[in-house]
């Protein structure tokens, strides 16, 4: 419901309410008669749960000019009956009614901490527009609103949940909010939703693993048209169900900024996790010695193929089409030769078709090894044992002096 | 042997072949703790080593920098055999007794000195060069070939790049580092064994430091050319004075230390390439 939508609804509910009170002729009570026992400081029910509401705190609240009996509609009289009925945010608040019923919120947790209106939203009689500082479910502060439950060990626990609270508020998402203030930074609704939080592996979810790319590219369109372009993105639309999206490199909730050196030197692994030979023939070379000491002045997966448009060699918008090599090599070695960009940074040693002088060197190289240490590891024990030997038979002057 | 000889000392190297072999085994260490580093990149011990000496510029310049000091040394020593041999016409230097050059009498040798392990001869009298010996030598000098040519063709990758094509990069790395291996492995083993730790020279033969030997090793590890030092009366010209104390050790104390630091690499290296 849009804020114009719900405009309409309150002002027709407080009208028809209104009227319908001033119909039965009985009892409209306005607010400042509520407030004469309700606005005591310390007032409380027979069964001691305060029903304090602070005047001041309603008289700027979003329902204010709601007045007390457009919810507890069933207040007629003074002095009213009691029990007092629970309120139902659903009669104005209709369709986030309904995206609640529909929310693991309501459909996973039916127990009675599970959270309702209230839990998010906070005090009734104090509830701000979102767009107010002072709300919990304000931008800066909706983490922590969510991080009652989802930064609770316990809770994380009982649901099977990881404790999100805490990763995301280390992530670059949670610096942006945190640090820089920003209103503009990925929140928990700015990818799940707010009042229809779905499953991850429900198809509608903006989480599901084929929506990932739109609930990121609502940020970042840029990234999101370049990654459809690549081979990834080509792949999920194809129906891939494995085709890495978003959260794959980047992961969900711990995302950290791509220029650190730990993300940067994790991409190796990441990408090896899927293309394994490729992660293990890149080891092999030099840029792949460099990255595994732990520096980051190689060339790492996406420094030659991009990190999101990524594309076969095939494909002459790729950054290693042949013709395009020179320049992507030469990001780092500068004004390179034809000749220079043949040299392959995936040759396998052990492929003797398609690297054959590689091969045959590594097997000389092998064969080299095997020989020197099988003749001179022989040389060495017979010459030890022997030389022990002779020390023995000289009584301990050593081998020379037993040729003496 | 006669009494006489006691406490006297003959000239193996001369104070130039000690400096070779100085500069040799200090750039070798250097070269191979990191390279060797750069080899075993996924090991704990060699990130380690690399972000303890200070990143991996330190890494390549002390690379590059013992590569060229290397290479510089080899170019004199070369220099200065073609120098002997062809100018000076020390042609004995090419062939013959006192030569580097691997000849018929080694393998032949070589097959008495198996015949003496297995104690079915008498021990083969070597002459100034053993065939182990020459081995050693050439050993170096075919890994110089190879390790050298390799490493500075990936040093100037973008230049040599235009005489060869791409390919032989990855050639290069392969040989580079399989070749390096072979010559760290053995050195750390055979040619420690052979030279030094055998029973025969436990626990180190001084000579390669002090460049002197009492007579009993020269007969005993080179009686062939004890005998024709002996005969020929020339024995005097490579008499020396007995190596002041300090000299011993301090040639013990840097071969231990390069033998020390020998055996942990070749402990790591070993551990990291079973793994």
């Amino acid at each position: 419901m849009n804020a114009w939508q719900r405009c309409v609804v309150v002002s027709v509910a407080i009208l028809v309410l209104s009227s319908v009170g001033w119909a039965q002729g009985s009892g409209s009570l306005s607010s400042s008669s509520c407030l004469a026992c309700h606005g005591q400081e310390g007032v409380k029910d027979s069964k001691g749960h305060s029903i304090y509401v602070d005047p001041k705190e309603f008289s700027s609240s979003v329902h204010a000019a709601l007045g007390c009996q457009t919810c507890h509609s069933d207040v007629t009289e003074f002095p009213h009956k009691l029990p007092v009925k629970k309120v139902a945010c659903s009669t104005c608040h209709a369709t986030e009614e309904s995206d609640f019923q529909v929310s693991v919120h309501h459909l996973v947790m039916k127990s009675a901490s599970s959270p309702a209106c209230l839990n998010c939203h906070g005090n009734p009689h104090t509830i701000v527009s979102v767009h107010d500082s002072r709300s919990p479910v304000y931008a800066l502060n909706l983490p922590r609103t969510c991080g009652k439950c989802h930064g609770n060990p316990e809770v994380a626990k009982e649901y099977g949940l990881p404790n999100v609270y805490s990763m995301y508020i280390d992530s670059i998402h949670g610096f942006a909010l945190t640090r820089d203030g920003l209103l503009v930074a990925a929140t928990c609704t700015s990818c799940h939703g707010a009042h229809k939080i779905l499953a991850p592996n429900n198809p509608h979810s903006p989480v599901y693993r084929k929506n990932i790319p739109a609930t990121c590219g609502a940020c970042h369109a840029g990234i999101e048209a370049k990654y459809l372009l690549g081979a990834h993105g080509k792949a999920l639309k194809a129906g891939v169900s494995d085709a890495p999206v978003c959260t794959s490199c980047h992961t969900a909730h711990s995302i950290v900024s791509v220029r650190t050196a730990s993300f940067q030197l994790k991409t190796t692994a990441k990408c090896g996790s899927c293309h394994a030979e490729r992660a293990a023939t890149y080891h092999d070379t030099f840029h792949g010695q460099v990255t595994a000491l732990g520096f980051v002045v190689t060339a790492r997966c996406w420094n030659c193929h991009r990190p999101h448009e990524i594309l076969p060699a095939s494909d002459p918008q790729s950054s290693i089409a042949p013709d395009n090599l020179q320049k992507t090599c030469g990001q780092c070695h500068g004004k390179v030769s034809k000749s220079f960009v043949s040299y392959d940074p995936h040759a396998n040693p052990h492929d003797s078709t398609h690297y054959p002088g590689l091969y045959y060197t590594a097997r000389f190289m092998n064969f080299l090894m095997l020989a020197v240490f099988g003749f001179f590891g022989l040389h060495t024990i017979l010459w030890f044992i022997r030389s022990m030997v002779e020390r023995r038979k000289s009584g301990g002057k050593g081998e020379e002096s037993a040729s003496d | 042997m006669n009494q006489v000889e006691k406490g006297r000392y003959y000239y193996r190297f001369s104070p130039g072949k000690r400096l070779l072999h100085a500069i040799l085994f200090t750039t070798f260490l250097g070269l191979a703790l990191t390279g060797m580093t750069l080899r075993f990149s996924s090991a704990g011990w060699a990130s380690a080593f690399a972000h303890g000496v200070g990143g991996l510029g330190a890494i390549l310049f002390f690379h590059k920098a013992f590569g060229v000091l290397l290479t510089l040394a080899f170019l004199v020593h070369v220099g200065n055999i073609l120098r002997l041999a062809f100018i000076k016409k020390r042609f004995g230097m090419l062939w013959g007794p006192q030569s580097l050059v691997p000849q018929p009498r080694d393998l032949i040798q070589m097959g008495q000195h198996f015949r003496w392990f297995f104690g079915l001869g008498p021990k083969p009298r070597f002459d100034r060069f053993a065939y182990w010996e020459k081995f050693d030598y050439w050993a170096v000098f075919w890994g110089m070939a190879v390790i050298g040519l390799s490493g500075y063709s990936m040093w100037f990758a973008p230049f040599v790049a235009r005489f060869v094509p791409g390919s032989w990069f990855n050639v290069a790395l392969l040989l580079h580092g399989d070749e390096a291996l072979l010559a760290v492995w053995f050195i750390f083993t055979i040619h420690f064994f052979n030279t030094h730790l055998r029973p025969g020279s436990f626990p180190m033969d001084t000579v390669i430091f002090t460049g002197r030997q009492t007579p009993q090793e020269l007969a005993e590890k080179h009686p062939v050319e004890y005998d024709r030092l002996l005969a020929q009366g020339r024995l005097e010209d490579i008499r020396a004075e007995a190596p002041q104390r300090w000299f011993v050790v301090a040639g013990m104390v840097v071969g231990f230390a390069a033998i020390a630091t020998g055996f942990v690499l070749l402990l790591l290296t070993l551990f990291s390439f079973s793994h």
